[in-house]
């Protein structure tokens, strides 16, 4: 693969910003630099993922590099580890849970940051420039400070351990961001769209749904990864509000209760930790432009 | 259909009774969700009205369908919150509509925004105000200041330092690896490829991270076969093996690795595209002046993207500053690596000194303010644009 030698200097159609980059472009210490940055980053997750198809016998006996130079050898690999922690460990149930928890945490808050940046934006009313500047204040508040009042409130309403408590915390704790992301998208759109849409008689609520809506998807999926993921990795929200354990657990805490009751039982660890990366990496892999700007739209995220 | 003949008037009518009984159906499903037991008790309802009273005995013992039963009760929780939440928000615009278009036009904007700023107001605004008071409260709610100054003794000084190293360790980290990678990618063909992996760590959870990582820190005595890769190479070495992740004082960069692996990606993503975004004019007139590559970066790129630079590294600071998962799952901060926001769970939950943990909570705000005194700054200068 080596860059055609033979080529006149200036080929400036064709590579645009070679030019700029020609001094060093794809010298051999430059390439051999990018390959051991890309191998050191992925060695971690590349042993945890053989470690956990090997046998558990091997696991501590050997290390995870010696069962890939042994890679015919007899009772090497097994999905077992995989069946016992998704069954008797109980990641099948976490995963579920994982799933109740993290889509409504997801399409709730941002619909109602939706509806709210589309008011704040394009309805006057009063008071929505001091409204505005309490969202813009919000953003970087560490939810720590939340935690203690709400925890309180909940063991009163009895919202401690259920789903809707849950979600409403991460809904909340979401709104300030989503509402400012999706403000500066909506505010941007053009005012003609809106005194049209006036003109021709429809209400605001028409408006939203027919023009605002349809235009902000970029935007609106954007949050929706960030937020996914999110919600889906927390490990702070769901061990205060739901609790450590109980039929209510999700998978950071199923994995999380893991270390502390299974911290030598590699086969086990290895496999919890790889069940609980599958959704997050498969989001990455297939939508991995949108996931891009949705982590770079998140980048404000107290 | 009988209905498609009298839409106009006809659907007016019919919408309220619609949303009415979608509310209803929305709230019974909020009832079992609230119910600790709620997926087994419909279930077995359920089976009770098909006959199957065994089943639905089983199910109330905790034994029997406890999947199917899990399963009954995702299938409400995704139908009650991704369904219920456009119910509410369509009904009652939908009701407000109803209105001659004077109030409507007058009420419609608060229908959009109330939701938000009840939940803002609650979950943030109210809680961020009563820590602050919990913090000078002792358990009577009487005045003290206890809680701060027991913050100056031992340990705290030792979690306030912790966290100090962790801010700048971690933060410089990832800001100078991504920068340097960024760099190094921009150079080469496969960049986006070679993107992935870097920035891939991104995806996964801090718990699962950690986990990844404790596996490569992993120890046993020097008698058995080190299976931990850092121990394996340590040891080839002739190096003694080391339990990297809870011998004090060499866990704490081992953790904050951890932290550099997943933010690098992130650094490298925001500052790669601002470096793609310098003008190619710039970077050539450098050039024609003779200035060589390491100049062109440290005088010419770094300052022209220093915008970026700064966003990257206040975003990571401030989760830096609130690290949780990857201490709480290595050791709980029990090997003199405890931060503030573990201390504060501890504090909440093993110690129940809501007054200290609220104090600690106050120095996390109070560590951010500048940031949040800065956002509002640069929002007021924008809008008055």
């Amino acid at each position: 693969m080596m860059s055609a030698p033979a080529q006149p200097i200036a080929r400036p159609s064709t590579r645009r910003f070679a030019f700029w980059r020609a001094p060093m472009l794809e010298s051999l210490p430059l390439r051999l630099s990018v390959l051991i940055i890309c191998f050191l980053w992925t060695l971690p997750t590349a042993g945890l993922l053989v470690s956990s198809l090997r046998n558990p016998l091997l696991i501590t006996k050997s290390g995870w590099w010696e069962g890939l130079l042994n890679l015919f050898g007899a009772d090497q690999w097994t999905i077992g580890n995989y069946v016992q922690v998704v069954t008797s460990e109980g990641m099948g149930a976490s995963f579920l849970n994982s799933l109740i928890v993290t889509v409504p945490s997801t399409v709730i808050p941002i619909t109602i940051a939706a509806f709210a940046a589309y008011a704040f934006a394009w309805i006057p009313f009063p008071g929505r420039g001091f409204l505005f500047i309490i969202v813009v204040a919000l953003l970087v508040v560490p939810l720590q400070m939340a935690l203690i009042p709400i925890l309180r409130s909940y063991a009163g309403a009895s919202l401690y351990g259920t789903f809707v408590g849950i979600w409403l915390a991460h809904t909340a704790f979401g709104l300030p961001l989503a509402i400012f992301l999706l403000y500066n998208f909506i505010s941007q759109l053009p005012r003609d769209l809106f005194e049209s849409a006036a003109i021709d008689g429809a209400s605001h609520f028409q408006t939203f749904i027919r023009v605002v809506v349809p235009l902000s998807v970029p935007a609106l999926g954007a949050f929706t990864i960030f937020q996914f993921l999110w919600v889906w990795n927390d490990l702070l929200i769901a061990l205060v509000f739901l609790g450590p354990g109980g039929d209510v657990r999700i998978m950071p805490t199923a994995l999380f209760n893991m270390i502390g009751s299974r911290g030598g039982s590699w086969h086990l660890l290895t496999a919890g930790a790889f069940v609980t990366m599958v959704v997050p990496l498969l989001v990455f892999l297939l939508l991995q432009r949108a996931f891009v700007r949705g982590i770079l739209a998140g980048s404000v995220k107290a | 259909m009988a209905f498609a003949r009298m839409q106009g008037s006809g659907r007016s009518r019919l919408l309220p009774i619609a949303i009415v009984v979608g509310l209803l159906v929305a709230a019974g499903g909020v009832a079992v969700l609230l119910d600790p037991k709620g997926g087994q008790n419909l279930l077995a309802s359920i089976y009770d009205l098909i006959g199957n009273a065994a089943g639905a005995e089983a199910l109330r013992n905790g034994q029997g369908d406890q999947f199917i039963a899990k399963i009954v009760l995702a299938a409400i929780a995704l139908l009650v919150g991704v369904g219920g939440i456009w119910l509410l928000f369509t009904g009652v615009s939908s009701l407000v509509e109803l209105f001659p278009p004077k109030p409507r036009d007058r009420i419609m904007p608060w229908v959009f925004v109330v939701p938000a700023l009840l939940l803002l107001g609650v979950y943030l605004v109210y809680p961020a105000v009563a820590t602050v008071i919990r913090s000078f409260q002792d358990d009577n709610d009487a005045f003290t200041l206890a809680n701060w100054s027991s913050l100056a003794t031992g340990p705290f000084l030792e979690i306030l330092r912790n966290n100090v190293i962790w801010l700048v360790a971690a933060t410089s980290g990832s800001v100078g690896l991504g920068l340097l990678i960024a760099a190094l990618f921009d150079r080469i063909r496969r960049e986006s490829l070679a993107k992935v992996f870097v920035f891939a760590p991104q995806a996964i959870s801090l718990v699962g991270a950690t986990v990844i990582w404790s596996f490569v820190y992993a120890w046993q005595p020097a008698s058995q076969p080190q299976f931990g890769l850092l121990n394996a190479i340590w040891t080839a070495f002739g190096g003694e093996p080391v339990p990297w992740g809870t011998l004090f004082p060499i866990n704490i960069p081992a953790e904050i690795v951890i932290m550099i692996w997943l933010q690098a990606g992130f650094a490298m993503v925001v500052l790669s595209a601002a470096i793609k975004g310098v003008p190619v004019e710039v970077t050539e007139a450098a050039r024609l002046d003779g200035a060589s590559e390491r100049q062109l970066y440290f005088q010419v790129i770094i300052p022209m993207i220093r915008g970026s630079i700064i966003t990257v590294t206040t975003t990571i600071a401030i989760a830096t500053l609130k690290i949780f998962d990857i201490v709480m799952s290595i050791s709980g901060g029990r090997n003199h690596d405890d931060v503030v926001a573990v201390r504060m769970f501890t504090e909440m939950f093993q110690f129940f000194n809501d007054g200290r943990a609220a104090a600690l909570a106050t120095i996390l705000f109070i560590a951010v303010l500048p940031v949040m005194i800065l956002n509002l700054r640069n929002f007021r200068r924008q809008a008055a644009i």
